[in-house]
């Protein structure tokens, strides 16, 4: 296991199974919008809305899914000391932010036409706000501290403790029974989703998975270049004015020398 | 096809759905791969004066995207 955890070997290993990702992302999500868009049927009771929940839902499922590998690996950093479990952790934040976000707007122009309201404060509803905020918490932390060994931390740190509100998000329409209504795919006894309506659905939730797992690679490939380039420049080869270094690189090195005359 | 855009009359709802989506998620690959490039030169450009400053030192340079 630990043999994997090498940022070198990682490189090695993704670089082939990039292209092929990419590929079965488009081909996913193509086929996908074909089966909700056209070939499948409308609702006998939400007409076209149904549509929506080919999105929907895939985007829900990205957001949950996405945070329980933000945690995990924030768990593996925090109990190792793996700088490429920390940097997947942060290269996952964005991804699942976004489908949140997305989650929570679909959701919005959903229950427009079919409940008659854009929001109330129902449990799913709230809980996957919280799930948001988490995300956003989450990014703003990491990024907030100077050096990324303590902003891994504080960021591990808090994607462990929120990762309790995966479940509640989970749960949330079994033990509050407010408006949002309760699971119809992961459940006890099975799917209660009609075929036709399981084809597009299994097709996007693939689809955005291997995008996420594409986003996911070509991150962490940015990842080690940031800490590359933040290597290189600490390691005081580049002191002299003409070599390009970031704003923050300077003030970084301006508050070092205030400092170091104080 | 009109009545394939309006959806039952739902279409407003529907397409802004796809719509969000289809632009949340090319934003997201744009912006990363972007970054990526940006990353990818300026990591190059430094490691180019390294070795031009060392010339000497001829240790293999991970080489990342």
């Amino acid at each position: 296991m630990h043999r994997f955890a090498k940022p070198s070997v990682f490189l090695k290993f993704t670089a082939p199974i990039l292209p092929w990702l990419s590929a079965l992302t488009v081909i996913l999500i193509a086929a996908g919008l074909y089966f909700s868009l056209i070939g499948s049927p409308v609702d006998y009771q939400q007409g076209h809305t149904v549509r929506i929940m080919y999105i929907h839902v895939p985007a829900a499922w990205m957001g949950l899914f996405c945070y329980v590998g933000m945690a995990i690996c924030g768990a593996m950093s925090l109990i190792w000391k793996h700088p490429l479990a920390d940097i997947c952790a942060r290269a996952t934040a964005p991804v699942g932010a976004t489908f949140t976000a997305l989650c929570l707007i679909t959701g919005s122009l959903w229950g427009e036409p079919m409940w008659g309201t854009w929001w109330v404060w129902d449990a799913r509803l709230t809980s996957m706000l919280i799930l948001l905020f988490l995300y956003l918490g989450y990014m703003a932390l990491v990024n907030a501290f100077d050096d990324p060994e303590r902003g891994s931390k504080a960021g591990s740190a808090l994607a462990l403790v929120g990762a309790v509100n995966v479940p509640i998000v989970k749960f949330s329409v079994d033990w509050w029974n407010t408006l949002h209504q309760p699971a119809s795919i992961v459940r006890m006894d099975g799917p209660a989703v009609d075929p036709s309506m399981q084809v597009p659905l299994a097709l996007m939730i693939l689809g955005f998975t291997c995008y996420y797992f594409v986003v996911l690679i070509l991150r962490v490939r940015l990842e080690l270049n940031e800490r590359r380039i933040r290597a290189l420049h600490l390691s005081g080869m580049f002191e002299d004015p003409e070599t390009p270094a970031s704003a923050n690189e300077q003030a970084y090195e301006a508050g070092h020398n205030a400092e170091a005359k104080q | 096809m009109s009545e394939f855009f309006s959806m039952g009359g739902y279409g407003g709802y529907i397409w802004a759905s796809y719509g969000v989506t289809a632009l949340a998620m090319i934003v997201l690959l744009i912006a990363t791969l972007r970054g990526l490039r940006s990353s990818r030169i300026e990591r190059e450009q430094l490691e180019a004066v390294l070795q031009s400053r060392r010339p000497r030192r001829t240790k293999k340079t991970q080489q990342v995207s």
